[in-house]
C-alpha cells in the first residue's frame, strides 16, 4: 500500500454536467488507493475548448485558474484523458513564454494524472474488487492513448473484474469522432468517424463498450442508440469502482420497470430528498468499503 | 491549379458521398497502417531512426543557406546547371525556357508533387509542350484531368474498373473489345503505351527526394522504374524540387531512406532508388547530355525560424495520410488543393493563404495518430493549432462560432455562476431526458443529433452533489 496521499479530482466539465456518477466512481478508486479526495470549487473546465479554437488568452485565463485551485495537493487526478493531457502536455506549452507561469504549470503537470494509469503506475493499483458479468470492447480515447500513453493499464484493471471478458476492437487507436468541437465543425466527417467505430463495436459482437473518456463515449453511445444497438456504454471507472448496479449505463432509461418516480433512499436517509427521479444519480454512501478489503 | 480549399466542407460532402471513393478509401484505411506496423515491427531501432532523422533534418534547415549553396557549387562541378526559382510562376517560366530551348514537343514526367504544386503541365500545354506522366497512377489521372488524392498514390480514390473507363477512351488506337479486368492487363496497357513516349521525348523532368550537398546529387525513390527512364532516356534531365529537400550527406540520405518507405508503403525500401549526379560523363553508357536543377521556394524560406518551420522536414511519405480519419472519410480532392491530409493541413495555408485554406487546419479531431507515425516527427496537430490561433486573431472564424466561445469562456472564469448554471443544465435536461434517457433532437445541438442520439445528463451536476455530500457529513461531525 503506498503512502497515504492528497489528491484533487479535476472533475471535467462533461462528467460535471452529465455523468456524475463518472466523479464519485472516480473518488471512490482514489480513497481504494489510499488517498483523501477534495474537489476544488473553483473548477470549471481545463480550457481545452478554447485552446483548440485558437483562442490563447482565455485558454491561458482559464489554465491560471486551475492552477491557483489545484495548488498544494500530491495530486490531481482526472478521470480522462483528454483534459489530463490538456494539464499535463498542453499547460507547458500555453506558458513557454511566460517563465513564471511555466515554472507553476510545468509543476502542475508533475503531479497531475489521468485516473486509470495513476491507480495503476502510481499507486500501485493491479486488481479491483468488481463483478460485472459483459463482454466488453475496449476503445482507447486519443488524448490518453497519445499524449499519456494510457494503454495497458485499464486492460489490466479490468482484467481483474469479475464476469468481464474483453473483446479485442480492431481500430480501438483509431479516434472515434468526437473531438471537442470538432463534432460540431464538421458534423457529417465526425458522423463517419463514429459510424465507423460503432460498426466495428457491432462486429466485435460485445454487448458492452468501455473508454475512459466521456467525450468519447457520448459520441459512441448517441450513435449506438440511433442505430438501435442495446449495446451497454459505461465509463471504465463506474466498472472498476463496482458501481454499475447503482446507475444506468450511458444513454439509457433509469429504470425501465414502472414506477417512474420511486423513492431513492438518499444516503443518509434526509428528508425531502425522496421525490428525487430515478434517473438522478444518488451517490454512495461515504466513506466507502474500507481499503484494507480491497486488497491490492 | 486554382484552390477549392474553400469549400471543404462541401468538397467533403461530396467525398462522403461518392460510393466509388468510399470503397477505394475503406480498402486504404486498414491496408496502409497495417503495412507499416508490419515493416517498423521488424526495425527495431525504428524509434530511434524517427529521432536520428528529425535531427538531420533540422540541421539541415538550421543551415540551409549553407547547404543550399554547397550543393549547387557540386551540381556545377558535376557539370550540371541550378536554377534558384522564388515563386510558381518563376519555376514554371524556368522549365519552359529549357524545354524551348531543346526545341522540345514531348516531356516525360516523373511523379513530382512539387510539379503539381506550380500546376506545371497546364503551362507546358498552354505553349505547345506536350507532358505525359509515366508513374502509373500520375498517368490515370492525366488521362481523366484530375488532380492527384494523395501525395505517393495519386489515384487512390479509383477502382480498376474506372482505370479501365479512362484507358479505353484514350487509347482508340487499340481493340475496343480488349478485356480489361485485371490490374495485370491495365498495368501491361499503360507500359505499352507509354514505352515510345519514353523513347520519343526531348526532356525528362522528375521531382527529388533528397538533394545531397556534398555530392550534388538528387535522389528518387519509384517502385515503377519510370524515374529511371524519365531521366536516362531524353536529352535533357530536368530536376524540380523545393529548397528544404536538402541533406548535407549521402549518410544521412541513406537514414532518411531507411525510415521513407517503410512509413510510406510499409516496404523496407521502394524497388528502385536512383541516384543522379550531373549529366552523362564521358565513357557513361548512359544519361543525359543536360542536366538541371529547378530549386523552387513559393513560401518555404518564409516558414523558416517561425512555428511552422518543422513542417519543413516532411519527407513526403503520406503516413500523415494514411493514418488520417478525417483523410479517411473524405479522401484528398475535398482538401482542395495539391497536398491533403494532415501535412496537406498544415502547409496548404501556408502556399495559398489561411483565408482560402482556414477550413483545413480546422477538420481536425486532433486525435495525434499523425504525429505519431511522422518519420521526422512534425507536430502537425501542434501546427495546425498554430493555423487557428492566427485565424481567431485576424477574425477569420464565423462570427457566431467567435461570440459562442467568447461567451462559454467568460463563464468558465466565473466558477460561482459557472455551477450554477451547470447545475440547473443538469437538472433541465435530465428531467427532460429521464423517460428515454437520451435525446433524439435537441434545438441548440442540432449538429449532433443530427446523426446521433444525445445521452441525458443524470439529472444533477458533481459539483451540487459533491457539495451536498460534503454539507451532511459536516453536520453529521
Amino acid at each position: 500500500m503506498p503512502e497515504p496521499a492528497r489528491a484533487a479530482l479535476l472533475v471535467t466539465c462533461l462528467v460535471d454536467l452529465f455523468r456524475p456518477s463518472v466523479g464519485f466512481a472516480a473518488v471512490k478508486l482514489l480513497e481504494q488507493a489510499g488517498c483523501t479526495v477534495d474537489v476544488p470549487r473553483a473548477q470549471t473546465c481545463c480550457g481545452q475548448p478554447a485552446y483548440n479554437s485558437g483562442d490563447r488568452a482565455d485558454a491561458k485565463a482559464i489554465a491560471r485558474q486551475i492552477i491557483a485551485a489545484f495548488a498544494g495537493y500530491d495530486y490531481v487526478v482526472a478521470p480522462s484523458g483528454s483534459c489530463a493531457g490538456m494539464v499535463k502536455v498542453h499547460y507547458p506549452e500555453l506558458f513557454a513564454d511566460e517563465p513564471a507561469a511555466l515554472a507553476q504549470a510545468q509543476e502542475l503537470a508533475a503531479r497531475t494524472h489521468e485516473l486509470v494509469s495513476f491507480l495503476v503506475d502510481v499507486r500501485g493499483m493491479d486488481r479491483v474488487a468488481a463483478h460485472w458479468p459483459h463482454t466488453a470492447a475496449y476503445h482507447d480515447g486519443c488524448s490518453g492513448l497519445r499524449e499519456l500513453g494510457v494503454k495497458e493499464q485499464p486492460r489490466r484493471l479490468l482484467a481483474s473484474v469479475e464476469g468481464l471478458t474483453l473483446a479485442e476492437l480492431p481500430g480501438a487507436e483509431v479516434c472515434c469522432g468526437f473531438g471537442g468541437t470538432f463534432c460540431i465543425k464538421y458534423p457529417e466527417i465526425s458522423d463517419k468517424m463514429v459510424t465507423d467505430k460503432a460498426a466495428e463495436i457491432a462486429a466485435t459482437g460485445a454487448d458492452a463498450v468501455l473508454a475512459g473518456d466521456l467525450g468519447c463515449l457520448l459520441n459512441i453511445a448517441g450513435k449506438l442508440s440511433r442505430r438501435g444497438s442495446s449495446t451497454e456504454v459505461r465509463h471504465i471507472a463506474e466498472v472498476l469502482a463496482d458501481m454499475t448496479a447503482e446507475v444506468p449505463p450511458i444513454g439509457a432509461p433509469a429504470n425501465p420497470s414502472p414506477a417512474p418516480r420511486e423513492r431513492v433512499a438518499s444516503p443518509q436517509g434526509e428528508p425531502g430528498e425522496g421525490a428525487r427521479s430515478s434517473r438522478q444519480f444518488a451517490p454512495s454512501p461515504r466513506p466507502s468499503p474500507p481499503v484494507g478489503e480491497r486488497g491490492f | 491549379m486554382q484552390p477549392t480549399s474553400h469549400s471543404f466542407p462541401a468538397n467533403a460532402r461530396a467525398g462522403l458521398a461518392d460510393p466509388i471513393l468510399q470503397t477505394a478509401l475503406g480498402l486504404a484505411r486498414t491496408g496502409f497502417p497495417q503495412r507499416r506496423q508490419e515493416a517498423i515491427a521488424r526495425l527495431p531501432e525504428f524509434e530511434e531512426l524517427r529521432e536520428q532523422g528529425r535531427a538531420i533534418k533540422d540541421h539541415a534547415l538550421a543551415n540551409l543557406d549553407f547547404y543550399l549553396e554547397l550543393y549547387e557549387r557540386n551540381v556545377t562541378a558535376a557539370g550540371g546547371q541550378v536554377h534558384w526559382a522564388r515563386t510558381a510562376e518563376e519555376a514554371r517560366a524556368t522549365v519552359l525556357a529549357i524545354c524551348r530551348a531543346a526545341n522540345a514537343k514531348i516531356v516525360t514526367k516523373g511523379k513530382s508533387m512539387v510539379a503539381e504544386e506550380i500546376a506545371l503541365n497546364d503551362h507546358l500545354e498552354a505553349n505547345g509542350i506536350t507532358p505525359v506522366e509515366t508513374d502509373l497512377g500520375e498517368y490515370i489521372i492525366q488521362l481523366r484531368h484530375e488532380p492527384p488524392s494523395h501525395i505517393i498514390a495519386p489515384a487512390i480514390h479509383l477502382m480498376k474498373e474506372q482505370v479501365a473507363d479512362a484507358f479505353r477512351e484514350a487509347h482508340t488506337e487499340l481493340d475496343p473489345a480488349r478485356p480489361l479486368i485485371d490490374p495485370r492487363a491495365l498495368c501491361d496497357e499503360a507500359r505499352t503505351v507509354l514505352r515510345p513516349r519514353f523513347l520519343a521525348a526531348d526532356v525528362g523532368i522528375t521531382g527529388a527526394n533528397f538533394l545531397v550537398a556534398e555530392t550534388g546529387s538528387s535522389i528518387i525513390v519509384t517502385n515503377e522504374g519510370n524515374g529511371d527512364l524519365t531521366q536516362i532516356l531524353p536529352r535533357i534531365h530536368i530536376v524540380i524540387t523545393g529548397i528544404e529537400k536538402i541533406v548535407p550527406t549521402l549518410e544521412d540520405a541513406a537514414t532518411l531512406l531507411r525510415l521513407l518507405a517503410r512509413s510510406a508503403t510499409g516496404q523496407e525500401f521502394s524497388s528502385y532508388t536512383t541516384i543522379s549526379t550531373g549529366p552523362r560523363r564521358p565513357g557513361d553508357l548512359d544519361g543525359p547530355e543536360e542536366y538541371h536543377v529547378v530549386l523552387l521556394d513559393n513560401g518555404r524560406s518564409a516558414l523558416l525560424g517561425g512555428e511552422f518551420q518543422d513542417m519543413l522536414r516532411c519527407l513526403r511519405c503520406a503516413a500523415c495520410l494514411n493514418h488520417c480519419p478525417v483523410y479517411a472519410a473524405v479522401g484528398g480532392h475535398a482538401y482542395g488543393w495539391v497536398y491533403p491530409g494532415p501535412m496537406g493541413a498544415v502547409l496548404t495555408p501556408a502556399l495559398v493563404g489561411l483565408g482560402e485554406a482556414g477550413h483545413l487546419p480546422n477538420a481536425s479531431s486532433f486525435c495525434g495518430r499523425c504525429e505519431s507515425v511522422c518519420p521526422v516527427k512534425i507536430p502537425l496537430p501542434k501546427m495546425m493549432r498554430h493555423w487557428r490561433e492566427r485565424e481567431f486573431a485576424w477574425r477569420l472564424n464565423p462570427p457566431v462560432y467567435r461570440s459562442g466561445l467568447r461567451l462559454w469562456a467568460a463563464l468558465a472564469q466565473r466558477p460561482a455562476l459557472y455551477h450554477a448554471l451547470a447545475g440547473t443544465a443538469s437538472r433541465v435536461l435530465g428531467w427532460a431526458g429521464q423517460l428515454r434517457g437520451r435525446f433524439r433532437s435537441l434545438p441548440f445541438a442540432a449538429g449532433w443529433t443530427a446523426v446521433r442520439d444525445m445521452p441525458a445528463p443524470q439529472g444533477r451536476s458533481f459539483q451540487s452533489l459533491w457539495t451536498e455530500q460534503q454539507r451532511r457529513s459536516e453536520r453529521r461531525r
